[in-house]
């Protein structure tokens, strides 16, 4: 049973100061699953994955990522995520490619598989042709796709994506969605916040955040029978506005 | 091993593919160098001197005439009134007027003694102190040339034993400006670059959201730490040596003592700085904050550091805190070597105050610096 949960959240809790943050939030998620985490602007979902991935010190509560515990080995966490930040995080001022190698080597691939990978990736992206070209030059809808890979390279467990679609065109959301599902059929468990309620719609299950406490979580079927909602833009107001 | 590799090759791609930043690294110092190499003298020269005489006979246009011969001093006016010489001053077209009194040449024959009066403008204290040094040597050679006379024209007179100095200046012989103030300056400019680059580099990762990026990977501290600084601390070796070549062919400043001693000190004080930068940059959130926090440290470090001002000079508490001033351990080993050839055992003491800095600041870089926060 719990084999097949790689991320599991049992109260977790984080304050800043006097505010809490994160209120005691408890889920699992499912190997392979596509997990939307959804809330409004400041609901908290930023905060919480911080926690599960390692960068942020939970305050209470328990959660074990990819195996591991949050508290205890944040850092063997990390060798088996795949993080997109929010804030695009590839180096502008180095090539495609040299992000890729940069990237492969701090996670530890060996040369001829960062070379494998580099190709496959630029080949899968139809990047031939600005491979060599500094990532700060690329459309912002390129560089998201080429984040997202980069995020994939060492084959993580589970990749967490923060907002990865924020300020691209549809076209390339919709391009964005089939590399997510084309890595979830691969096994990889995806962990996905957004703000856009069609793509609440792929996911298989989606929890909705309000002032940092879970509200609801189910499928997104479920979830519009429960709140007897037409689609899940419905489903979000009616939890966000309380 | 190979991780850390992946950072430094990164690090110096980014470094050289900066346009903006690479003529800051290598053609300001050096332009630095060369300026503040040739401005930074404390000899004050082309004195603005002004004179009142009252006595106007051929002994008071003698003395007059002394300080006409002084390369020092620009002789400009006789002032035919003591107001018109304070008002000249006081606009600042003389910086020192001389009073020949009354009966200037009648009391050096018959008292055998007379007074002259100075005024020197010292809103610049030290260039004051300079110029008094200037004028009262010259007063006494015009003094002994007077008793020489007076012992020609009475042979009473019995000539008091003088005491003459005679200074040798070693390791300077000259007392050369430049070869003194270069060495300096040359450690200003290996701190300045090294400490601003370090200090600024991680703030910028964490403004553009890679350092978050590279938070969530399995690096480990020291990796990316050692893989960041590595590159400046290449950087520092290679201004170093810039300085060295600069001061050698441009100032013809001697090498007395082992480029490999000195070499092998700056290896260990550049790491002190790279620590400190590192140390800003963990508390900061922006390339601004760390730029401010890193001059206020500089200026401090710089104005303290015995090249300006001497040390010795200084009051106690001021003292007590040059010795957490690594720039003036630098600027000591510098000249010492350079100057005095001075050897391993001499600069021992130095060398170990400043490997027990870098360990401390590297060691509170490195703790500082949190992956998880």
């Amino acid at each position: 049973m719990s084999t097949n949960k790689v991320i599991q959240v049992d109260g977790l809790t984080k304050m800043f100061g006097d505010f809490t943050a994160v209120n005691a939030i408890t889920f699992d998620v499912k190997k392979g699953e596509i997990f939307g985490f959804l809330g409004a602007n400041g609901a908290g979902k930023t905060t919480a994955m911080k926690m599960l991935i390692g960068i942020s010190n939970p305050t209470s509560g328990k959660a074990n990522v990819a195996g591991f515990d949050v508290f205890t080995n944040a850092e063997d966490i990390k060798k088996n995520i795949g993080y997109m930040s929010q804030k695009f995080a590839l180096y502008d001022d180095l090539t495609v490619k040299e992000n890729i190698t940069f990237f492969g080597g701090i996670y530890g691939l060996s040369r001829s598989k960062i070379k494998e990978k580099s190709n496959a990736l630029i080949e899968d992206l139809g990047l031939e042709t600005v491979a060599n070209q500094l990532v700060g030059s690329l459309p912002l809808g390129w560089k998201q796709k080429i984040s997202f890979s980069v995020a994939l390279l060492h084959d993580p467990k589970i990749v967490f994506l923060d907002e990865p679609t924020g300020g691209v065109d549809p076209i390339t959301r919709r391009q964005f969605w089939e590399m997510i599902y084309k890595a979830a059929n691969q096994g990889t468990t995806v962990f996905v916040t957004t703000h856009y309620m069609d793509e609440a719609e792929y996911c298989d299950r989606v929890s909705i955040m309000v002032n940092g406490k879970i509200e609801a979580l189910d499928t997104p079927k479920n979830l519009k029978t429960q709140f007897k909602a037409a689609n899940m833009n419905d489903v979000f107001l009616k939890l966000a506005r309380g | 091993m190979k991780t850390i590799l992946y950072i430094i090759q990164k690090e110096f791609k980014q470094i050289f593919r900066n346009k903006g930043m690479l003529p800051i690294i290598f053609v300001l110092p050096i332009i630095q160098l060369v300026i503040l190499s040739n401005a930074a003298t404390f000899e004050v020269q082309h004195i603005k001197f002004g004179y009142i005489d009252h006595d106007h006979t051929s002994t008071s246009r003698a003395l007059v005439e002394r300080f006409n011969a002084s390369t020092y001093f620009d002789v400009l006016t006789d002032f035919p009134s003591e107001a018109l010489a304070n008002s000249a001053m006081l606009k600042g077209d003389v910086d020192v007027i001389v009073e020949i009194p009354h009966y200037f040449e009648r009391d050096l024959q018959k008292e055998k003694r007379t007074n002259v009066g100075v005024t020197i403008n010292a809103i610049d204290g030290a260039a004051a102190g300079v110029e008094n040094v200037y004028l009262t040597q010259i007063v006494q050679r015009f003094n002994q040339q007077v008793k020489v006379n007076l012992l020609q024209a009475s042979d009473l007179q019995v000539q008091p034993i003088q005491i003459e100095t005679i200074p040798l200046f070693w390791y300077n012989e000259t007392l050369n400006y430049k070869t003194f103030m270069v060495p300096g300056i040359l450690v200003l400019l290996v701190t300045m670059i090294t400490l601003f680059l370090s200090g600024m580099n991680i703030v910028r990762e964490k403004e553009i959201g890679t350092l978050e990026q590279i938070n969530v990977t399995p690096i480990k501290k020291s990796q990316f730490i050692i893989g960041k600084l590595f590159p400046f601390w290449v950087i520092g070796m290679g201004l170093l040596t810039i300085g060295l070549i600069l001061a050698r062919v441009v100032f013809n400043v001697p090498m007395v003592g082992s480029l490999v001693l000195m070499y092998f000190y700056t290896s260990i004080y550049i790491l002190v700085v790279l620590g400190i930068g590192l140390f800003i940059s963990n508390f900061t959130e922006t390339q601004q904050q760390a730029m401010f926090i890193a001059w206020f440290f500089m200026v401090i470090f710089i104005l303290m550091s015995g090249l300006f001002t001497p040390i010795e000079s200084m009051p106690k508490w001021a003292q007590l805190l040059t010795e957490f001033n690594p720039i003036k351990y630098f600027v000591e080993v510098m000249r010492m070597v350079m100057l005095k050839g001075s050897s391993f055992m001499d600069i021992l003491p130095q060398l170990l105050k400043t490997l027990l800095y870098a360990v401390v600041m590297n060691g509170l870089a490195v703790w500082s610096y949190k992956k998880t926060t």
